[in-house]
């Protein structure tokens, strides 16, 4: 665990920041050994994280924050989105993929960060708001992952604050 | 990160709009919008979206192609896409667009599809 390593960045909530978000996290998952189609996954994921708080959580009002946080632990880089909105509930999120929902213009964002990642949940956050909690498991040292297409319904571990 | 660029030309009856850059949220998707009810104003109604330069789109670009999707086909005309990057197919293959877009590889035969219906 001495290789532990944790990033704390406070946003506001523009349009920008969703690029900054994805750009900091694609550097890191860069620095920490994914290949391109991980980092395109992962810079994806916090892409949409950033954009469900920016505009569900935070309903784009520029007086709230957006907290982002990564940790890179020995075997995973964790990486958490909090808003200050009123939180939801993963069960009611309709799926995108229904017939019904085929032609919707919004409402892909959780289901694409589901896809990318290996561990994904919502929970309560400190601010009331919501915490998008997703985790990528490292390559080994040979540019492998093990278990690269488990996904299962695992949750990612909720972060102590 | 580069910015979402767009012209379009004519061939035939169809427009073909050639897009490059990345289409998301925020003045990617804003000028896709644009663009697309700046055609349907100009009553072209036939459109074929090429996305061979696109290297980048998140979920709020794929909500700006489905909601010009939806704005063509309501004014009676169709909107197609042309030359899709794997990461784009990719993206429409696990949203299920696939079953929604029509998508051509080859843009002969793509502006040939709308011929028939056309006339």
């Amino acid at each position: 665990m001495a290789d532990q390593k944790h990033l704390d960045v406070t946003l506001d909530t523009q349009v920008e920041s969703v690029n900054l978000a994805e750009e900091m996290c694609l550097r890191v998952a860069e620095a920490a050994g994914f290949d391109e189609d991980d980092c395109y996954r992962i810079g994806m994921s916090v892409r949409e994280g950033v954009i469900n708080a920016f505009h569900y959580g935070n309903q784009e009002r520029p007086e709230k924050k957006i907290y982002l946080a990564v940790d890179l632990t020995s075997d995973k880089m964790v990486i958490h989105v909090l808003d200050e909105g009123k939180g939801f509930n993963l069960g009611d999120v309709p799926n995108p993929l229904a017939e019904e929902n085929l032609l919707s213009t919004s409402g892909r964002g959780i289901f694409l960060m589901r896809s990318f990642m290996d561990e994904f949940n919502v929970v309560p956050g400190r601010t009331g708001g919501a915490e998008i909690i997703m985790s990528k498991k490292l390559p080994s040292p040979d540019g492998h992952r093990t278990n690269n297409n488990d996904k299962g319904d695992h949750n990612a571990t909720p972060h102590q604050a | 990160m580069a910015l979402l660029q767009a012209t379009y030309r004519d061939a035939g009856p169809v427009t073909v709009l050639d897009l490059s850059g990345r289409i998301t949220l925020g003045e990617g998707s804003a000028l896709l919008r644009s663009t697309i009810r700046e055609l349907l104003e100009d009553q072209r109604f036939w459109i074929l979206v090429n996305l061979g330069d696109i290297n980048y789109i998140d979920s709020s670009g794929i909500g700006e192609l489905v909601s010009a999707y939806t704005a063509v086909k309501n004014r009676g005309g169709e909107l197609k896409l042309l030359h899709l990057t794997k990461k784009v197919h990719d993206l429409l293959q696990i949203t299920k667009l696939f079953t929604v877009f029509e998508v051509h590889s080859d843009e002969v035969a793509a502006l040939r599809s709308f011929d028939k219906k056309s006339v």
